[in-house]
């Protein structure tokens, strides 16, 4: 049988807000348990929520990026339940009239090919706190510092097809909420999280497959594993002619699988109404219009200026714009050096390549834009070939000496010396007579070979160009 | 001096016929006296009151002062009180210290007001009785087996006995209205939206009203021009800054149109109300006032709507007493439902548990659109009907209960029949309009009040009105033998 997989994914960005949600207290991460919790995050009696406009601001910034219907009149809603990290035994929420309505987004996909992801809508709403199990001798600890903190649920159309598609749709809306500023989307410290909804149905089939949703995944990584963990799971069950129960699983990565969570959730009640205390929120076309005025270029319009303005390939220009840290990066290697072929070449290559080995995100380069695009100039104008270069990048890694001094200080210059080269290319010619007879006889391959001796004389400095001319002249004779 | 009106006595500080520190000692010994029969008082916060009492004579002596400084109050123990033990007249919140001032107490103590203590109320402000407060019942000064009303009953009977110079009341179906008039006092509900909220523990948000309970009309305005306007810490009160009520209380009522609602003279309203209401639209006229009849003709849903919307907010509202962070607590819980269950089970009395289910059944999947959207809709309607009959009347009068305060127990065992006592004061609230229950009669020596109701944010024209009854009538000024 032939099985498809149906995901869709619930992702909360945590906004980068000074204060909450609803209240003044701070957001900062990784405070004294319960230290940023004020009167309304602890849910004091008779305290009220003011809802903070820069909230507002952010998630209109983020409807506008991927091109959404932005209500004109959101209304809050109370999702009640239970739980001794939600104070108020109500969260604050958007059900029917949420801030961001229908949008989309493309993804790349491997093939290269583009893709558009429906998003359903991104509602305002507020974080619980945390329950600690540890440390507490079979009792719970709450700590209340993240109750209130402001959340953008963002609802995808069941519309991914695999786990590399889910992976690609939320790096995509990493990158856009990077780009905004909107969030730091740390997933290790959960200001990004993402459920997924799976479900698996016969190829071809119009109806959905009962679903599960895995929460608590908290890196791209592990999104994959865990989805094809779970498509797995539930192509063995209804093969051995079981079903899937609708249900909430947990992913667990230490041991790379989900397990059943809480089934009972199924017949939860929210009673969902209309929240009382605060008032709908109403925007105006201007309201909108200078949110728009301050939206960042956005990944596609910059990876089409990337291809435009420095003759890039899409692919490249992809690579480079993907992140805003990556294309601002990018851009200050070619002002220093001027070259912006040889710039993304270094970027996405070589760069990249450094990076990914010590797991590093380009904000922590450890050689700044300013030292490539230095490295780069003295390609360019012929101080140092590509060869060396490498060796003069590799130098860079282990000290901050500029990468003139570099060159300078391990003799890496490259000789341009013409009599210098003619010396050389003499020298190799005189050396090895056997050669000299085999290119004479007409076996022009044997050309490579005095290259290579001459750069292994010369330690790779001889500069190429100068060394192909002199040695062909001097070998024709 | 007790006996005075607010206005009365700050005209004495002015002169300096007594202290404050005097007056706030009258007033503890009275409550010392009385406060064993009537119960109006929760908590008596008498150093506290000492300590501002001195504080406001200082400010006198500075010429600091404004209309209310040294003025004693008591407020409803529903407003939290920074350092007093704030309890809504529940179990759950019986060792309760809120940790800040409601804006409505904050204003008062800027204005110089001297807490005299926390007023007895219904649990959590559901029920028009005061019998089901975890403190006991209130008695009405004048009849102590009868019930003063509620939820705000210890603020009316401490009135209404001068146990205080004025008090604080909230109002969500009629809980400022009707215990003023079954006390014989002026109870004031203003437009939703007028006065913070912050502070004021929720029983339901978008009804709720924070007033004042006074011994007439002047000193409500008196009370309104310290705690009425714009709070940045409640987005639901409005952003427009309140006019100053006392300088239109003196406007003639000449021309004044006056509605009388037909659907509030028809069968369930006592003969001895419907008199007392027919004499004091009589008054009115002889001031200048023209009558007619208006209709209300969604009036008789209001009870109902109202039974829904209410519980369902406050299901949601209440759901913050677990046990978790403060408040009661149950012994020994095995586990996190049973601490949850016990706890609420044992920290709620039974009109505040019969709510919370109402509420929770109304909101409810399946039930929802049928009970809570279908309230909503005859929300809307009753707010047309206002709006209509104010097309041709500046005010609405009718009685403010169908009948005189009736005895502790005796409507006890059917809610029902409890709920109806609210049944010309809910409408009001469910339109957001500003309301107002002045005496006007008396039946067999128990008072009778008439509620005036006023055009949105309209409270400058019914504190006028009012007050002009009260300066060619005596019935404000009457007080019970205590």
């Amino acid at each position: 049988m032939v099985w498809e997989t149906v995901i869709g994914l619930e992702v909360h960005v945590q906004l980068d807000t000074k204060s909450k949600l609803f209240s003044g207290s701070s957001t900062t991460f990784g405070a004294e348990p319960n230290t940023q919790a004020g009167i309304y995050d602890l849910a004091m009696p008779g305290t009220l929520p003011v809802f903070n406009e820069a909230v507002l601001r952010m998630a209109v910034k983020f409807g506008l990026a991927i091109d959404a219907e932005i209500g004109r009149r959101s209304v809050f809603d109370r999702k009640n339940y239970f739980y001794p990290d939600l104070p108020k035994g109500y969260q604050v929420t958007q059900l029917a009239f949420p801030t961001v309505g229908k949008g989309s987004l493309q993804i790349t996909l491997e093939d290269g090919s583009e893709k558009v992801i429906g998003i359903t809508r991104a509602h305002i709403e507020e974080d619980a706190g945390k329950s600690l199990h540890e440390d507490f001798q079979g009792l719970t600890g709450i700590d209340l510092n993240r109750a209130g903190t402001a959340l953008l649920e963002i609802v995808s159309e069941p519309e991914l097809r695999n786990a590399k598609e889910a992976v690609a749709y939320l790096k995509k809306l990493h990158a856009i909420i990077l780009y905004l500023g909107i969030s730091d989307g740390n997933m290790a410290q959960g200001s990004m999280r993402c459920d997924a909804n799976v479900s698996v149905r016969q190829l071809g089939a119009k109806e959905f497959g009962t679903r599960t949703e895995i929460k608590n995944i908290n890196s791209f990584r592990f999104v994959e594993r865990a989805i094809n963990h779970e498509v797995q799971r539930q192509i063995e069950i209804i093969e051995d002619g079981g079903r899937i129960i609708q249900e909430t699983r947990l992913y667990d990565a230490d041991k790379d699988e989900t397990r059943s969570m809480r089934s009972k959730e199924v017949a939860n009640d929210y009673r969902y109404f209309p929240e009382p205390d605060l008032l709908p929120v109403v925007i105006d076309e201007a309201y909108i219009e200078a949110v728009r005025a301050e939206l960042p270029e956005l990944p596609n319009a910059k990876r089409a200026r990337f291809v435009n303005q420095y003759g890039l390939s899409e692919y490249d220009a992809g690579v480079l714009a993907s992140s805003r840290v990556m294309g601002n990066f990018y851009e200050e290697v070619v002002k220093i050096c001027g070259d912006a072929k040889l710039s993304a070449n270094w970027v996405t290559v070589d760069l990249q390549g450094l990076l990914n080995k010590s797991d590093l995100d380009i904000s922590q380069s450890p050689v700044s834009a300013a030292r490539l695009g230095a490295l780069i100039g003295r390609i360019k104008d012929q101080t140092i070939s590509s060869k060396i270069a490498k060796t003069v990048f590799e130098a860079m890694l282990g000290n901050e000496q500029s990468v003139d001094e570099i060159i300078e200080s391990q003799g890496l210059k490259q000789v341009t010396d013409s009599g210098a080269i003619e010396k050389l290319v003499d020298e190799v010619i005189a050396a090895n007579p056997e050669q000299v007879a085999q290119y004479r006889a007409g076996k022009e391959k044997v050309f490579a070979f005095f290259i290579g001796q001459a750069m292994k004389v010369s330690k790779g400095k001889a500069n190429p160009d100068q060394l192909n001319a002199l040695l062909l002249q001097k070998l024709k004779g | 001096m007790s006996r005075r009106t607010v206005a009365e006595l700050s005209r004495s500080l002015a002169r300096g016929e007594f202290s404050s520190t005097e007056l706030t000692r009258d007033y503890l010994s009275r409550i010392k006296q009385f406060n064993g029969v009537y119960n109006a008082y929760i908590t008596v916060t008498e150093e506290l009151a000492l300590a501002q009492a001195t504080a406001a004579d200082q400010r006198r002596a500075r010429g600091e002062h404004g209309p209310l400084t040294g003025i004693p109050i008591a407020h409803k123990d529903i407003f939290c009180m920074q350092d007093v033990r704030t309890t809504c007249a529940s179990k759950m919140l019986s060792n309760f210290i809120s940790p800040y001032n409601a804006t409505v107490v904050e204003r008062l103590n800027a204005a110089g007001t001297v807490t005299l203590g926390k007023t007895n109320m219904d649990e959590f402000a559901m029920g028009s009785s005061n019998e089901t407060s975890f403190f006991g019942a209130v008695r009405n000064p004048w009849d102590p087996e009868r019930v003063p009303g509620g939820s705000s009953g210890g603020s009316a009977a401490a009135v209404a006995a001068d146990l205080c110079a004025i008090a604080t009341g909230t109002d969500t179906g009629g809980s400022i209205r009707q215990p003023a008039a079954f006390c014989g006092i002026t109870g004031f509900k203003p437009s939703y939206g007028r006065i913070s909220r912050w502070g004021m523990i929720a029983f339901a948000s978008s009804l709720d009203q924070a007033g004042p309970i006074s011994k007439s009309a002047e000193d409500a305005a008196l009370m309104m021009n310290a705690i009425a306007g714009p709070d940045s810490k409640d987005s639901t009160c409005v952003d427009v800054a309140a006019p100053d009520y006392m300088a239109t209380l003196n406007d003639s009522l000449q021309g004044l149109r006056i509605g009388v609602p037909r659907q509030h003279l028809a069968e369930g309203l006592g003969a001895e109300v419907e008199s007392a209401l027919q004499a004091a639209l009589k008054v009115f006229e002889s001031l200048g006032a023209t009558i007619k009849e208006v209709d209300l003709p969604n009036s008789h849903l209001s009870v109902s709507a109202y039974y829904v919307i209410a519980p369902a907010e406050a299901s949601a509202n209440l759901s913050r007493f677990d046990g978790v962070r403060y408040g009661y607590r149950c012994a020994d819980p095995v586990n996190l439902e049973d601490m949850y269950k016990r706890s609420r089970s044992e920290g709620f009395g039974s009109e505040v548990k019969r709510r919370i289910m109402i509420g929770t059944y109304a909101l409810s999947a399946g039930f929802y659109d049928a009970y809570y959207i279908k309230a909503q809709q005859i929300r809307r309607l009753i707010k047309q009907d206002f709006d209509n009959a104010f097309k041709d009347v500046d005010v609405i009068i009718g009685p403010t209960t169908p009948h005189t305060a009736f005895k502790l127990g005796e409507k006890n065992s059917d809610p029902v029949t409890m709920y109806l006592e609210d049944i010309y004061t809910i409408a009001v609230n469910l339109a957001g309009l500003p309301g107002m229950s002045i005496p006007a009669g008396s039946h067999k020596g128990l008072p009778i009040g008439i509620q005036l109701v006023g055009k949105d944010f309209d409270e400058a024209r019914l504190l006028n009105v009012a007050h002009q009854y009260q300066q060619n009538t005596d019935w404000h000024l009457q007080r019970p033998e205590v």
